[in-house]
């Protein structure tokens, strides 16, 4: 059953103002209905895998209407966006009865997935920033949501970096309409290719590059992630790090690079330096921290350019002229890396919030020793690190060894080895987890640390069987046809987007 | 020409958003950038001697010809009006945390609100 | 509707004649505000420059009142309410056309009630649409200016 594309982004923003409605005493009925909405979107996302489709609002004809659009790369972050989403909401129908205020959280919750759907079935480039501001406000409201003193600093970091790439993004999108006098993504790539790219053109693609690598956490635009994912809410620092910064990022920075402007070699090596910077920097930086979730924060740095690197190395490799096979490859080792960093990045935050909850702190120093206090917990974060380090046949291995080979056959000897030493890195970092919380000798005061039962089990035990089932993805050659092909294929059809689009 | 002055205004949002200490001060300075975008937008359809893209009966019974030719473009207009409203939302979210900020620190200045560090 | 008594009451708020002025004034302001919703398809304005005003015209009322009286005769609950009320009715419209035409959000009133171009029953469900929005945007800027005069200069400043 395939549902009316519009009714992703229609049905969590029309619950999301529901829920309010409900008033104090129906909390358990808006935690119930909410959950409803993830799970329902999650069969639907599901339900529409390897179809491609494009929907006119309004019965109005492209180039005066909206359209939304369906292809393989918006269904691959489409799945990804509603598995995460459903674990942290079932994940904070337990962890949230700290706070107060859990219907404005929960609202706050499904506005953000309704701004992440927009963003990747949007067809049109101002649509697109639009649905990139409603995501970006809920996820600036979200991270202050405890309005302790480190929470609100770090939301206003975010919010004044984050409104900052936004003016960035809205600039350019008006330098792009000056130049080619349409909106539509398909109609601006003809125009493109028609005219080619003249100064104005060129500035705004700068422009672009910068407002989305903001989001994206790139370095040197990375100052906001290590404090905005360390205040938040644990549910809200895995749905942060696990889609928020692929879907208004990566997934926004591939559209407008492949599918509008068109690659170029300056381009490609763009992107493959800013995705070594990150690799490298976030993880050196994260090796000596003290605090669990900004060590997990750096290492999310560290990861996102993994991804980085794999798109950057595609965009060269075409761009060059080379055998378009190689540069496939890197895509789907940078495409892959991103849906398996989606699934363990949040768990390990779940776990790291579910750790907190017992506990009581964040701080490596004061715990030690939880292995027989949390049992389920610690399972669940041995196999979310086995898979991010790079373990066989954890998912997190292949991915690393399809980029690896990638970057072998490409001829880049050097960058397959600054991967294999990044992992490395990581593995440090990982164990340092491992040996602070869970081994070493139990402190005075955690003595009564109990595990947590209820729905947060449920949503760590579902995302770690995720992190297992994750390597079949490509290892079995249909389901990587269905799922993992159609999105590589648009990334390397590049401009061709505007004929597809056209002809649907 | 008055592309470049916009572009100015931008500059001069950007500087004191990156510049000044005080958080409301930050504020202005991301509003004046917000500010110059859209006079950008505005200025984009531009058509010189233009009138305002509204129609009245005589030019619906006259036919369109003379109303397209002559009227300014209407749809960064309507780009505009949704980046107003954008703006006003972020405006009152971030001057809500400025003033939850100065409840828990007493401060406006960012150089004393630095918990969060390494 | 106003007291004698409140009006005259000079502990709150402003004089005496800014009071009686605003009360005055306030029809006009919501008069205002509805003529640019209703009139958004034909002549500038919509949803949103109306919300504002109808929200400014509360305001007006919390400066020359003070916030006590603002609270007593427009409860929280009740705007807070209105809000998602508003933004409801709009998803609702969405929705309809989903259910009457096929495709989403399509102007579904065109079929059935035409109108007439430049009078006022015209352009099918663009004026609900207006309306819609109109209500969510002052009950929404009413709620935040009302939160955010809430500032107290000095409690728990401690480091």
């Amino acid at each position: 059953m395939s549902i009316p594309l519009p009714l992703f982004i229609a049905i969590p923003l029309a619950t999301a103002f529901l829920l309010p409605m409900f008033g104090r005493k129906g909390k358990t009925a808006a935690t119930v209905l909410a959950n409803l909405v993830t799970i329902s979107l999650l069969v639907f996302a599901v339900a529409s895998i390897g179809k491609t489709e494009v929907y006119e609002i309004g019965k109005w004809s492209i180039p005066l209407g909206i359209n939304l659009v369906l292809d393989g790369l918006s269904s691959l972050l489409l799945l990804a966006i509603s598995v995460v989403s459903a674990a942290a909401m079932l994940f904070s129908a337990r962890y949230m009865e700290q706070y107060t205020a859990k219907a404005k959280y929960l609202s706050l919750f499904l506005l953000m997935v309704a701004g992440m759907n927009g963003v990747v079935l949007s067809g049109d480039i101002f649509n697109l920033f639009v649905f990139l501001e409603i995501a970006s406000l809920a996820s600036y409201a979200l991270v202050g949501f405890g309005c302790e003193h480190e929470e609100l600093e770090a939301s206003f970091k975010y919010m004044v970096l984050g409104t900052i790439a936004s003016v960035f993004i809205l600039f350019a999108v008006a330098l792009v309409y000056g130049n080619t006098g349409t909106l539509n993504m398909a109609y601006i790539s003809e125009a493109i290719q028609y005219s080619g790219l003249n100064a104005g053109l060129d500035f705004a693609l700068a422009l672009f590059i910068v407002g989305f690598g903001l989001k994206a956490a790139l370095v040197p635009f990375h100052a906001w992630l290590p404090d905005a994912h360390q205040s938040a809410p644990a549910p809200i620092s895995a749905m942060l790090s696990g889609i928020l910064i692929k879907t208004l990022g990566i997934y926004a920075l591939a559209r407008v690079v492949f599918n509008v402007f068109g690659v170029s070699v300056s381009i490609g090596w763009l992107l493959i330096i800013l995705g070594l910077l990150s690799m490298v920097a976030g993880a050196f930086l994260a090796i000596g921290q003290w605090d669990l979730k900004r060590l997990m924060a750096y290492s999310s740095i560290s990861q996102i350019g993994y991804v980085i690197l794999g798109i950057g190395l595609g965009a060269t490799l075409i761009a060059r002229g080379d055998n378009l096979a190689w540069a496939s490859l890197a895509i789907l080792g940078g495409l892959f890396h991103l849906v398996n960093h989606a699934v363990y990045k949040s768990l390990l935050f779940l776990t790291s919030g579910s750790v907190e909850m017992s506990t009581g702190t964040r701080q490596l120093k004061q715990m030690g020793g939880l292995a027989e206090k949390l049992p389920l917990t610690r399972t669940t974060c041995t196999v979310a690190s086995a898979s991010i380090v790079g373990i066989p046949p954890f998912s997190g291995f292949w991915s690393k060894l399809i980029l690896v080979i990638a970057a072998v056959q490409a001829g880049f000897y050097w960058i397959a080895a600054i991967i294999v030493f990044v992992s490395l890195c990581t593995l440090i970092m990982y164990l340092k987890v491992q040996r602070y919380v869970f081994l070493g000798e139990l402190p005075e005061n955690l003595q009564q640390a109990k595990e947590n039962k209820g729905s947060m089990l449920v949503a760590m035990v579902f995302l770690a069987c995720l992190c297992v089932l994750m390597g079949l993805l490509v290892l079995v050659p249909s389901l990587k046809e269905i799922i993992l092909d159609p999105a590589v294929q648009v990334l390397t059809d590049g401009l061709k987007y505007s004929a597809d689009v056209k002809g649907m | 020409m008055p592309y470049a002055l916009c572009f100015l205004l931008f500059m001069l949002g950007l500087y004191c958003a990156v510049v000044k200490k005080n958080m409301v001060k930050i504020v202005i300075g991301i509003m004046v950038m917000e500010y110059a975008v859209n006079l950008f937008l505005i200025m984009l359809g531009y058509r010189s001697g233009g009138t305002a893209p509204i129609i009245d009966r005589g030019q619906l019974e006259a036919g369109m010809g003379q109303f397209i030719s002559s009227s300014v473009d209407p749809l960064p207009q309507a780009l505009v009006l949704t980046a107003i409203v954008i703006s006003l939302g972020s405006l009152a979210l971030m001057i809500s945390i400025c003033v939850r900020t100065y409840e828990k620190y007493g401060t406006f200045d960012i150089t004393q609100i630095r918990r969060l560090k390494g | 509707m106003l007291q004698k008594e409140e009006i005259s009451n000079g502990a709150k708020g402003m004089t005496i004649i800014v009071k009686t002025i605003a009360s005055w004034v306030k029809v006009l302001i919501v008069l205002f505000g509805i003529y640019i919703i209703l009139f958004g398809h034909l002549t500038p304005g919509g949803g949103f420059a109306g919300g504002v005003i109808l929200a400014s015209s509360y305001v007006l009322l919390m400066l020359a009142f003070g916030r006590e009286f603002v609270q007593k005769n427009m409860p929280l609950m009740l705007v807070s309410k209105l809000d998602c009320l508003g933004a409801l009715l709009f998803a609702l419209i969405a929705i309809l056309g989903l259910v009457f035409s096929g495709v989403f959000f399509v102007n579904f009133l065109q079929k059935y009630l035409p109108g007439w171009p430049l009078k006022l029953l015209s352009a099918g469900t663009i004026p609900l649409s207006n309306i819609a929005i109109g209500l969510k945007v002052g009950a929404s800027l009413f709620l935040v200016i009302f939160l955010l005069s809430t500032f107290r200069r000095d409690t728990s400043a401690n480091r």
